[in-house]
């Protein structure tokens, strides 16, 4: 941990953001991970990314489990709100925090190992039910909290410092959310924030669920040679399929959703309004068609390769509020009266039934 | 981009903003340290070893390093450096035993100096230690040149002079007091090695106008540098009631200030030029400013007025100017009544002493042709400093050309070229001491820079030698070295080792660190985490990164030197070290040296 915290330097000339903020009013405190690690990267990517996007820190939730990337929620937007659950259950408190206020904006950092194996039910879940979350799995392939046991998200025959493989098959959360119906699957890599920075932007907008595979190199356990998530290995491992062209902006034209021109731009209208504009990187590669996605997807893991990009993108499902057609008022805004009509009408209700 | 490579002292000296400002380049940042961890003594030396003069200095410097402090580029003001040498030199107790002495056998070699003020005082004290029998001519009967005769006591006590001027004198100079030169030509033939001419700029500049001598005008108009003098070695005690004081640099602030403390109750200063264009430095004139001195700008004088024999004050025009000050027009005129007036409006070389059959070329404005890295004239084995070579300047360039010219002496007394001097030399020593600790206080403390304490307005007056401005308190030392960016500390990056893993991009707290694309310089500057603000500071970028073949680029511009990169680094990548430069000095060996 460092020795001093980030100081604030009275002259720095820092840009503002159209609410007059600068990127360090998204900070939080230091971090306490170790020196070089991939979750503090990506903190600084939603940062970045939350500044850019001009989003009211107050209007954000941060909600996690258990693990080295639960932590992580501590370290940025100190002026938001914030959950940290037991472990592998904060799907269901998002789920429920989502339930009473739809209008803010939830965002829960969760770690191969809290969401893949105690949390994978509740993760099934959310994504079926298309709970408004941006869903961040810091993908590391190990258990660094504990001192670095293999996790669900570890590759077979990928070994530890000591030298043992794994042999298990990991799980590949890209392919398990399109099984699932998912509307809005990414991956990134920490130390690709170019990339990284749109992807985080587009999943604020998107409609629904929107789940984010980081990988997010472990550097005590799991950054050495033999390991199949070290920053080497990702490098040399990482297909980008799509490229994020241009920033969410209102659209400008008409639509061009779910066609992919010659010149492999694609536009994608998203539900809060604007458009996701990218570039498909192996020409005709189209994040809306899932059959041919779970094709790409399969190949790509087939070669031991990493795919990057906005992988998948349906903003036409509806998300639980609109499914439900509950209140469009969080429920704080309820008058008492209407929230909680008493006795008698529950009397009435039940006797409609009797 | 080109990779900055190893880079060189030169390239890490820039760094040190008020090291490189610094004529004398005094090791700012190590001294503030010392003067933190209450090792005053080291931290004298420290600056002893550089400007020779810290007491002095810490007192009456013109700080060239003050506004070139990157603490005033990240904040509101810099650090107070003089002050806190100051505080360095008053509190160093008994350091007799670490100063340079001179061998017990000479080296045969001697060496005339003219003058015995702070340049040929720096020749001696590089000289002396050498071995060399360095022989001073001084007209005076004390040494110290204008630090004595034109720096008043209430700013520079008697006693702090004649400490710092003993301390070279004592290590063996003879300085023939009372014995000005009246012939260079005669001084060249007495057969010394070398001659350097550190006579100063010691002539006050006179005002031709109407009126000068008329009357009893020669008595009641004084020239600023005779004046301070003869006040200063009191054989002036008294001036009349109402003052004008003609100039605003500084030399006019110790004038009006001078005489508000020997009977001049009603002072005024009158300036040619509006208030923004003025020569004093800022603290100087405020400090008479607070002592009452009155102030009329945009006025010239037209002549002395003399009625039945006296000087009763003088005509002024009034002068409007356009807006840059170069250009101005007489727009009336005012009458200003005054018992004396002093004329502080610059000073002048006068080398009436010097023949000109010599070989020694003159050029403009009566100076001679001397080189600015060599400080030779145009005779070999004969050298100029101070502001006997290129006009007034301040003390501390005065040090600087006394450094260079021993250089040069001593090159010349062992028959080498003159040109072939030693160089800079640095290596850098990583200053750290666990994972995330260093052995210095890395921490940015927003604390903003302290006032100086100053007597009080009713004891200044009481006598001319009352100090008026005191020593920093413990407390005000306290948090000033804590202001200090420690921009020695260095940032040393390797890349080879680097993983590109983003964590000091992420950590620097002025957005100071990029990784990007290589490419052409200005795309490069195009994608910087935070657009540079076009300051003198060096970029440094890296050879390409072993993963990707970015590159690492840094903007030293604002670095606050916290070394947090270099704690958020898994591979020890980036690391902080301290550049150690060794100033080149008489008697060092020339060559060349990188550090890495």
């Amino acid at each position: 941990m460092p020795s001093i915290a980030k100081p604030l330097v009275p002259r720095a000339p820092l840009p503002r953001n159209a609410l007059g903020l600068t990127v360090r009013d998204y900070e939080g405190p230091m971090s306490t991970l170790c020196a070089g690690c991939g979750h503090d990267s990506t903190t600084a990517a939603l940062v970045q990314a939350l500044w850019q996007s001009s989003i009211e820190p107050h209007r954000v939730v941060k909600l996690s489990g258990i693990g080295c990337s639960s932590k992580t929620p501590t370290y940025f937007l100190r002026g938001a709100h914030g959950f940290n659950s037991v472990h592998g259950r904060m799907v269901p408190i998002a789920t429920g925090a989502n339930a009473a206020n739809r209008d803010l904006l939830y965002l829960g950092i969760s770690g191969d190992g809290d969401a893949l194996s105690i949390g994978l039910g509740h993760l099934c879940h959310g994504i079926r039910r298309n709970v408004r979350l941006v869903h961040l799995i810091e993908n590391n392939g190990v258990y660094g909290l504990t001192k670095g046991q293999f996790s669900p998200g570890a590759d077979r025959g990928s070994a530890s410092p000591r030298g043992e493989r794994n042999d298990l098959s990991p799980i590949d959360p890209m392919l398990l959310g399109l099984s699932l119906g998912a509307t809005f699957l990414a991956r990134g890599f920490s130390a690709d924030k170019v990339h990284l920075v749109p992807l985080l932007e587009a999943a604020f907008a998107h409609r629904g669920f929107a789940l984010i595979d980081v990988i997010s190199p472990c550097v005590q356990f799991n950054n050495h040679v033999g390991s199949t998530k070290s920053y080497a290995a990702t490098r040399a491992r990482e297909v980008q399929v799509t490229d994020l062209l241009a920033p969410i902006a209102p659209a400008a034209g008409p639509p061009l959703a779910g066609t992919v021109p010659d010149g492999g731009v694609l536009d994608v209208p998203m539900a809060g309004g604007g458009e996701l504009r990218f570039r498909s990187v192996p020409p005709g590669y189209d994040p809306t068609d899932r059959t041919s996605v779970a094709v790409h997807l399969a190949e790509h893991a087939g070669r031991g390769e990493v795919p990057t990009g906005l992988l998948f993108v349906d903003e036409s499902v509806p998300d639980v509020h609109e499914r439900h057609r509950s209140t469009q008022q969080p429920l704080n805004d309820v008058p008492f009266e209407q929230l909680c009509p008493g006795a008698g009408t529950l009397d009435a209700i039940q006797a409609a039934y009797r | 981009m080109e990779p900055t490579g190893v880079p060189d002292a030169a390239y890490y000296q820039r760094v040190v903003d008020c090291q490189w400002a610094c004529p004398a380049h005094t090791d700012v940042p190590e001294y503030v340290r010392l003067v933190g961890q209450g090792r005053y003594g080291e931290a004298y030396l420290v600056n002893r070893a550089t400007n020779v003069f810290p007491g002095i200095l810490g007192r009456t410097c013109d700080r060239p390093c003050e506004p070139a402090c990157r603490r005033g580029r990240v904040d509101e003001e810099p650090v107070a450096i003089c002050r806190l040498k100051r505080v360095a030199a008053d509190l160093r107790g008994d350091v007799s035993d670490r100063l340079p002495k001179a061998p017990r056998v000479p080296n045969g070699k001697r060496v005339a100096a003219v003058g015995c003020g702070p340049a040929s005082l720096a020749v001696a004290n590089d000289l002396l230690p050498l071995g060399y029998a360095v022989t001073i001519f001084e007209g005076a009967t004390e040494p110290g040149g204008l630090m004595r005769s034109s720096i008043p006591a209430f700013r520079l006590p008697l006693e702090v002079l004649d400490a710092e001027t003993a301390a070279v004198v004592d290590m063996g100079a003879e300085v023939r007091y009372g014995q000005p030169v009246a012939s260079l030509a005669r001084l060249l033939e007495a057969g010394y090695d070398a001659v350097f001419v550190g006579s100063g700029a010691p002539r006050g500049k006179d005002l031709d106008v109407p009126g000068r001598h008329e009357g009893d005008a020669d008595a009641h108009v004084h020239v600023s540098l005779d004046w301070l003098a003869s006040v200063a070695f009191r054989h002036t005690t008294a001036i009349g009631r109402r003052v004008l004081v003609i100039g605003v640099g500084n030399t006019a602030m110790d004038c009006c200030r001078t005489a508000r403390r020997i009977g001049g109750t009603e002072v005024t200063v009158v300036a040619r030029r509006p208030r923004a264009f003025f020569r004093a430095s800022p603290w100087e004139l405020q400090d008479a400013m607070e002592e009452g001195i009155g102030l009329l700008t945009e006025r010239a004088p037209r002549r002395f007025v003399v009625e039945h024999g006296h000087l009763v004050g003088v005509e002024l025009d009034e002068l409007e100017w356009d807006e840059r000050a170069e250009h101005s027009r007489v727009v009336g005129s005012t009458f200003l009544p005054a018992d004396d007036v002093v004329l502080a409006i610059g000073q002048e070389n006068a080398f009436p002493w010097i023949e000109r059959d010599l070989g020694i070329d003159f050029g403009g404005a009566d100076l001679p042709v001397v080189d600015a890295v060599t400080m030779s004239s145009t005779r070999p084995g004969v050298f100029f400093g101070g502001d006997a070579a290129f006009g007034p300047q301040n003390i501390v360039w005065a040090v600087a050309h006394g450094h260079e010219a021993a250089i040069s002496i001593d090159l010349h007394c062992r028959d080498l070229p003159v040109t072939t001097r030693p160089s800079l030399q640095g290596s850098l020593v990583s200053q750290r001491l666990s994972l995330s600790q260093w052995s210095y206080a890395n921490d940015f403390n927003p604390v903003g820079r302290q006032e100086t304490p100053r007597v009080a307005l009713e004891r200044r007056f009481a006598e001319l030698g009352v100090e008026v401005e005191l020593d920093l308190t413990a407390e005000q030392v306290a948090r000033e070295i804590q202001r200090c960016l420690n921009c020695d500390v260095q940032t040393q990056f390797r890349a080879s080792r680097c993983v590109e893993c983003d964590a000091c991009v992420d950590i620097c707290p002025v957005g100071g660190l990029t990784i990007t694309e290589d490419g052409p310089e200005a795309a490069v500057r195009a994608r910087l985490t935070v657009p540079p603000a076009g300051g003198a500071e060096p970029f440094y970028v890296s050879e390409p990164l072993p993963q990707t073949r970015r590159i690492m680029v840094k903007d030293e511009d604002l670095c606050v030197h916290c070394g947090l990169c270099a704690e958020r680094c898994p591979t020890a990548a980036w690391d902080m070290a301290k550049l150690v430069l060794v100033q080149p000095r008489a008697g060092a060996i020339g060559r060349a040296v990188t550090v890495g």
